[in-house]
C-alpha cells in the first residue's frame, strides 16, 4: 500500500460510497493513518486516528452526529474542532476534506488548530 | 442543670430510645452510651442479608460517629460495663472508667444460647448475633467447605441460607420435628423445608446433638444416635436469652430477663430497661417492632412526661431468605375454641391459614403471597369483628373489601393510622404526611425521612405505592434509569414500544420515540440494535454501524489498534487438524501472542485489522474452525471437565453434553455476553456454579444451575433445578436463554437480571410451566435459524472483499 506524498496538495481517495453512513474508513499517511468520516446527512470529516486519551483509533467508534465515541474508552470526540467533549479534555489534528462529483478529496497537512 | 444519663448498650434498642429522647428534648440530659462492640449502631437485622452477600457492614451502619458527636453524645465503644453501683448511682466499664449516672438505661440485648455439649468452645464454633460472628462466617466460608447449622428457627435459616449463598455445603440440625415451628404451622413449615431442600440444603430433622467433634477445629458434629455430619464451622442458633448479667448483679428484680414495668423501670427507678434483656408482663421479646414501642414509652419517661404506657405487643415474623415469603402473625395454632380457615394452592405454591375465635381473627400464617400479612397483622391487633367479611377473608384484602387488586389497590385501601413498616413503626399517615406536608416525592427520599422500609425492607414496595399514591404517579421522582441522555425512557418502556409498534431498526424506533439526539449514542445505539434483532430475529436487519467495533469486526481490538482472534473449540475440545492449523496460521500471520484464554480454547492476539478476513479464511479452510464470538455480547464458551468417559470420578458424559449445548446456541446474541460450564459430577472442574448455566452431573442425571458470574462481583449461581437426559437439559437451557434474552435489559448479565425479577419469577418461566418452557424453546430455535450462522464466512471470502478491513488509498 503506497501512501500518498505530502505535497500539501489535496488527493482524492475513492468515492463517497466507499464509507457507509455513521461509519468511517482509514487513510495511511507518513503522518500515520488519517480517519475520514462520513455522517447521516453525508458530510465528510477527516481527523487523525488517533485519540486524545491514549491513542485509540478512532476510526473504528461508533459515530453520531458529528462525533465519534472511541472505542478503548468511549471518550467522545467532536468530529468539526478535533476536541473531547467535556468533562474529557484534549484534542485531534484535524484535515481538510471535501467531497466533488462523488469522490473525496483530502489534503494531507493538518489545519491549524 | 442537666442529669447525666448513661446507657449500657450501644444496640438497636438503647440507640432507638436516645433518638426518640432527643425528638422529645435534646438537652435534659448529657449522654454517655458504653457499648461492648467495637463499632457504632448498626442494623443487626441485617446481618443475614450481610451473610448472604445482598449487602455490605457499611450498608447497615444506623447512626455513625458523627450522629453521636451532633447530638453531644459521647461514646464509649469496645468497652462493656462489667459494674452498677446503684448505692454510689455510677458505673464501672472494663477499661475503668467509672461514670456516674442520674438515670441509667439497661439495653444489653440477649446472649446467644451455647448448647453446653463437649467442644462448643472449638475453634469453627460460632454463634449468629454481632458483627464479629458474620466476619467469622464469612472468613470460613471462604476457608471451609462444610458447614453445620443447628438450630432451624428464623435466625438458623438465615444463616444456613446465607452460607450456602457463600457457596458452603451447610446441613441445619433440628431439635423438632418440623422448622420454625414457634412462627408456622405444620403444612407451611413443610413447604418452607421443601423448598430450603430444592434450594440446596440439608435438613437433620429431630436430630439431638450430642458433641462438637475436632481436635485443634471442629471437624464434624455427632448425634446421639450415633451418626456423624462433618462439618467445618458450626453455627449455633439453638435460641438466645436476655442479657442479665449486669442487673442481677446489681440486685435488680430478674426473672427470665429484667423485670420491668409498663413505664419500663425497673424494680430500681433510676434504672431503665429496653430490648431484648426485659422481661415484661412475663413476655420477653426477641424482634425489633415491639422493641420500638418499648423505646417510645421508655423515652416519654426519660423526658418526664409520664404518659406513655407499655402494654405488650403481638409480633408477626417474617424470614429474610431472598425469595421466600413467608408471614406469621398472632396465635396461628388455635385451640379448641378456634377455627381454622385454609387456603392451599400447590400450583402457585400458596397456604394461607387464618385461626378465628369468636368472629375475631387471632392468628395468620402465609406462605407463597405474603401481601396481605400486614393488613391480616393489623384485624388481629386491633381484634375487629370479622363476620361481615368472614367468607372472602382468606382471599385477602382486596376481595373482602373490594376496590382493586393490586399492590396499589393495597396502598388506597389502609387506613391513615394503620402500621405500614412493621420494624420501625410506621403508619401510613405520616408517609402521606412526609409527601404533602414536607413536599417529598421520591420514595427513597420518604424512606430516609421516616424510616419506613429501612429495617428488613419489606414493605419497600408498599411505601412507593403510598407515594404514589400521595403525590400522584407524575409526580413521584424515582429517578427511573433510562436507556441513556438522549431519551426520557428506561429499558422495559422501549422494549414494549419496539413491540407493540413493530419497530425494526433503531433509527425507527429513535424516530418513533422523539430521541433528543438523532443519531443516538454509543450507549443507545448498541441498545436498539439488539432489541430490534431479538425482537424481530427474521425481519430486523442488523445495523453494522450500532454496533460496537468488536462485534462490527467479529474480533477484539487491543489497546494498540489490533485485533485478537478466537476460533471456537465446541466444549473445549480440539483435535491436531485444528492445533496445527492454528499453529500455521499463527505462523504465516506472524501473530505476536498465542495464548490459553480462561475460556478453554486459543487466542491469537495481535492481528491486524486488515489481516482478519484471510486469517479467517485460512483457519475455515484448513479445519474448518469458526467464529468464538469472544468478542460479543453473545454466547461465549461452555467448559466442560472431561466427564465419565475418562475421569473416576465422572457420572455423565459432561463433555458431549457441552459440546451438544455449544451446539445449539453458538451464535445467539443476548443482552451480555452468556457462558457455560458442565461438569461430570459434583466436583464441579468446569466451574458450572459461577456460570450463566450451569449443569452439574449426579448419578441420576443433571442439576442445573443459573445466574452465576465469576467477573467483577462474585455471585455463585442458585440451583434452578434437576432434570434427566440430555434432551432435558437443551430444552431448559434453551428456554432459560430465550427468557433472558426477551426480558432482560441491554447489558444486564443474567446475575443482575435474576437479582432484578427473582429467582422464582425465573423458575416460574422455566421449570413449573412446561408448555412455556416447550415454547421458549422453540422460540429459540426459531431465532438461531435466522442468526446461527458462522459471521468469519461471509466476512473472509476472496472473492467479495469486505470493505470494512480495508483502507482507503489516495490515488492522485
Ligand atoms: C481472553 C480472556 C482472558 C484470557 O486470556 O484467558 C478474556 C479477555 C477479555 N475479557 Fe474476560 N476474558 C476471558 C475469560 C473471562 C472469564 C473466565 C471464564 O469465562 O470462564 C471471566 C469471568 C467469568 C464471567 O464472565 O463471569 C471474564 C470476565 C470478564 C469481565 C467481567 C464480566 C462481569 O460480568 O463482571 C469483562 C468485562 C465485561 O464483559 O464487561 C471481561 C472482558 C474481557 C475483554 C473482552 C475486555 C475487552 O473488552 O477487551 C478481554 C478481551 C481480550 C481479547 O481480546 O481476547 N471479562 N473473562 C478470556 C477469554 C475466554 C474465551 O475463550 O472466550
Ligand atoms: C442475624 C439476626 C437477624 C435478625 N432478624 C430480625 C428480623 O428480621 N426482624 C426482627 O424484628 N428482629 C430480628 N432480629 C432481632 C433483633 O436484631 C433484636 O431483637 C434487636 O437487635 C434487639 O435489640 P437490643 O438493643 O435489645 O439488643 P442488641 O441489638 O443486641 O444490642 C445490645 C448491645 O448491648 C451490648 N452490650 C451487652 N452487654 C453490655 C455491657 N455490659 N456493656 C456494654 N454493652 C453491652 C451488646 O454488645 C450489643 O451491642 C435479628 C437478630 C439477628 C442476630
Ligand atoms: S482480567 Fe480480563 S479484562 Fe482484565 S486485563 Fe485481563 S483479560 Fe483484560
Ligand atoms: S483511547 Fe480513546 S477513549 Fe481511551
Amino acid at each position: 500500500m503506497s501512501a500518498a506524498v505530502d505535497t500539501g496538495e489535496w488527493v482524492a481517495i475513492g468515492p463517497l460510497d466507499a464509507i457507509p453512513r455513521r461509519g468511517a474508513r482509514t487513510v495511511e499517511t507518513p503522518d500515520g493513518p488519517v480517519a475520514v468520516f462520513r455522517t447521516a446527512d453525508d458530510t465528510v470529516f477527516a481527523v487523525a486516528d488517533h485519540c486524545p486519551h491514549q491513542g485509540g483509533p478512532l476510526s473504528q467508534g461508533i459515530v453520531s452526529g458529528a462525533a465519534v465515541y472511541c472505542p478503548l474508552h468511549d471518550w467522545c470526540i467532536e468530529l468539526a474542532t478535533g476536541r473531547a467533549r467535556a468533562p474529557d479534555e484534549g484534542s485531534t489534528p484535524r484535515y481538510p476534506v471535501t467531497v466533488e462529483g462523488g469522490t473525496i478529496h483530502l489534503r494531507l497537512t493538518p489545519e491549524a488548530s | 442543670m442537666t442529669e447525666r444519663l448513661v446507657v449500657i448498650g450501644n444496640g438497636m434498642a438503647g440507640i432507638r430510645t436516645v433518638e426518640e429522647l432527643l425528638k422529645l428534648d435534646d438537652s435534659r440530659y448529657e449522654i454517655t452510651v458504653f457499648g461492648a462492640e467495637p463499632h457504632v449502631n448498626y442494623n443487626r437485622i441485617m446481618l443475614s442479608p450481610v451473610l448472604a452477600g445482598e449487602k455490605t457492614l457499611s450498608d447497615i451502619v444506623l447512626n455513625d460517629r458523627e450522629w453521636y458527636a451532633d447530638n453531644g453524645i459521647t461514646l464509649h465503644t469496645g468497652d462493656p460495663v462489667e459494674r452498677i453501683e446503684r448505692g454510689r448511682r455510677r458505673i464501672v466499664s472494663a477499661s475503668g472508667r467509672e461514670t456516674p449516672y442520674d438515670r441509667l438505661l439497661l439495653a444489653t440485648g440477649s446472649t446467644p444460647f451455647v448448647l453446653p455439649v463437649p467442644g462448643n468452645d472449638l475453634p469453627g464454633v460460632v454463634s449468629f448475633r454481632d458483627i464479629g460472628d458474620v466476619e467469622t462466617m464469612l472468613e470460613a466460608a471462604r476457608r471451609h467447605r462444610h458447614a453445620v447449622v443447628i438450630g432451624g428457627g428464623l435466625l438458623g435459616l438465615e444463616a444456613a441460607n446465607g452460607l450456602m449463598k457463600q457457596g458452603m455445603s451447610v446441613t441445619v440440625v433440628h431439635i423438632a420435628d418440623s422448622l420454625m415451628e414457634r412462627q408456622l404451622d405444620r403444612p407451611a413449615s413443610g413447604l418452607l423445608r421443601d423448598t430450603l431442600i430444592e434450594r440446596g440444603l440439608d435438613f437433620r430433622m429431630e436430630a439431638v446433638t450430642e458433641r462438637i467433634l475436632g481436635r485443634r477445629r471442629v471437624s464434624g458434629v455427632r448425634f446421639e444416635d450415633g451418626s456423624e455430619v462433618r462439618a467445618d464451622l458450626v453455627v449455633m442458633a439453638a435460641g438466645i436469652r436476655p442479657n442479665t448479667a449486669l442487673a442481677r448483679d446489681a440486685g435488680l428484680h430478674c426473672e427470665r430477663g429484667v423485670v420491668v414495668h409498663d413505664t419500663m423501670q425497673t424494680f430500681d427507678p433510676r434504672i431503665y430497661a429496653v430490648g431484648e434483656c426485659v422481661e415484661h408482663r412475663k413476655a420477653t421479646y426477641g424482634l425489633v417492632a415491639p422493641i420500638w414501642e418499648q423505646a417510645r414509652v421508655c423515652a416519654n419517661h426519660l423526658a418526664q412526661y409520664q404518659i406513655g404506657r407499655y402494654e405488650g405487643s403481638v409480633v408477626s415474623t417474617q424470614l429474610k431468605v431472598t425469595g421466600i415469603d413467608l408471614f406469621s402473625a398472632g396465635d396461628y395454632e388455635g385451640g379448641e375454641d378456634t377455627e381454622d380457615i385454609v387456603l392451599q394452592d400447590p400450583r402457585r405454591g400458596v397456604y394461607r391459614k387464618l385461626v378465628v375465635r369468636d368472629d375475631r381473627l387471632q392468628g395468620a400464617v402465609l406462605y407463597g403471597d405474603t401481601d396481605d400479612g400486614p393488613w391480616y397483622f393489623d384485624l388481629i391487633k386491633r381484634g375487629e369483628d370479622i363476620s361481615e367479611i368472614r367468607e372472602r377473608l382468606i382471599f385477602g384484602r382486596a376481595q373482602a373489601e373490594g376496590g382493586g387488586d393490586s399492590a396499589g389497590g393495597r396502598a388506597a385501601l389502609m387506613g391513615d393510622d394503620e402500621q405500614v413498616c412493621d420494624c420501625n413503626g410506621v403508619c401510613k399517615g405520616a408517609i402521606v404526611a412526609a409527601v404533602r406536608d414536607d413536599g417529598l416525592t421520591s420514595p427513597a427520599a420518604v424512606m430516609k425521612a421516616t424510616k419506613a422500609g429501612t429495617s428488613c425492607g419489606s414493605c419497600k414496595s408498599l411505601v412507593g405505592d403510598i407515594v404514589t399514591l400521595a403525590a400522584g404517579a407524575d409526580a413521584v421522582t424515582e429517578d427511573k434509569p433510562t436507556v441513556c441522555e438522549c431519551t426520557t425512557r428506561s429499558h422495559d418502556e422501549v422494549r414494549e414500544a419496539i413491540r407493540e409498534r413493530h419497530l425494526t431498526s433503531p433509527a425507527a424506533v429513535r424516530e418513533a420515540l422523539g430521541w433528543q439526539e438523532p443519531d443516538g449514542c454509543s450507549k443507545c445505539r448498541p441498545a436498539l440494535n439488539y432489541y430490534c434483532i431479538s425482537t424481530f430475529p427474521a425481519e430486523a436487519r442488523d445495523d453494522a454501524q450500532s454496533r460496537f467495533i468488536n462485534e462490527r469486526a467479529h474480533a477484539n481490538i487491543q489497546k494498540d489498534g489490533t485485533y485478537s482472534v478466537v476460533p471456537r473449540m465446541y466444549g473445549g475440545i480440539t483435535n491436531p487438524q485444528e492445533l496445527r492449523a492454528i499453529a500455521d496460521v499463527a505462523e504465516k500471520f506472524e501473530v505476536p501472542t498465542v495464548k490459553v484464554t480462561g475460556g478453554q480454547r486459543i487466542d491469537l492476539l495481535g492481528v491486524k485489522k486488515a489481516d482478519l478476513p484471510a486469517v479467517w479464511r485460512e483457519l475455515r479452510e484448513r479445519a474448518g474452525l469458526e467464529s468464538g464470538h469472544a468478542y460479543g455480547k453473545a454466547l461465549r464458551t461452555v467448559k466442560t471437565c472431561v466427564g465419565r468417559e475418562w475421569c473416576r470420578f465422572g457420572t455423565q458424559d459432561s463433555t458431549t453434553m457441552g459440546i451438544e449445548l455449544e451446539r445449539m446456541a453458538a451464535g445467539s446474541w443476548t443482552p451480555h455476553k452468556v457462558k457455560m460450564a458442565v461438569s461430570g459430577c459434583p466436583r464441579n472442574c468446569a466451574e458450572s456454579t459461577i456460570k450463566d448455566f450451569g449443569v452439574i452431573a449426579n448419578d441420576s442425571g443433571w442439576e442445573l444451575v443459573v445466574g452465576g458470574n465469576g467477573g467483577t462481583r462474585l455471585r455463585a449461581a442458585e440451583v434452578l433445578c434437576r432434570v434427566t437426559g440430555h434432551e432435558a437439559v437443551l430444552e431448559h437451557a434453551a428456554a432459560f436463554l430465550q427468557i433472558y434474552r426477551e426480558e432482560a435489559r441491554y447489558l444486564e448479565r443474567t446475575a443482575h437480571w435474576i437479582d432484578r425479577v427473582g429467582l422464582d419469577y425465573v423458575r416460574s418461566r422455566v421449570v413449573d410451566d412446561a408448555d412455556g418452557r416447550r415454547r421458549a424453546h422453540e422460540r429459540f430455535l426459531e431465532s438461531q435459524r435466522h442468526t446461527q450462522v458462522d459471521p468469519w464466512a461471509p466476512r473472509s471470502d476472496a472473492s467479495a472483499p469486505d470493505p470494512e478491513f480495508r483502507a482507503l488509498r489516495a490515488t492522485g
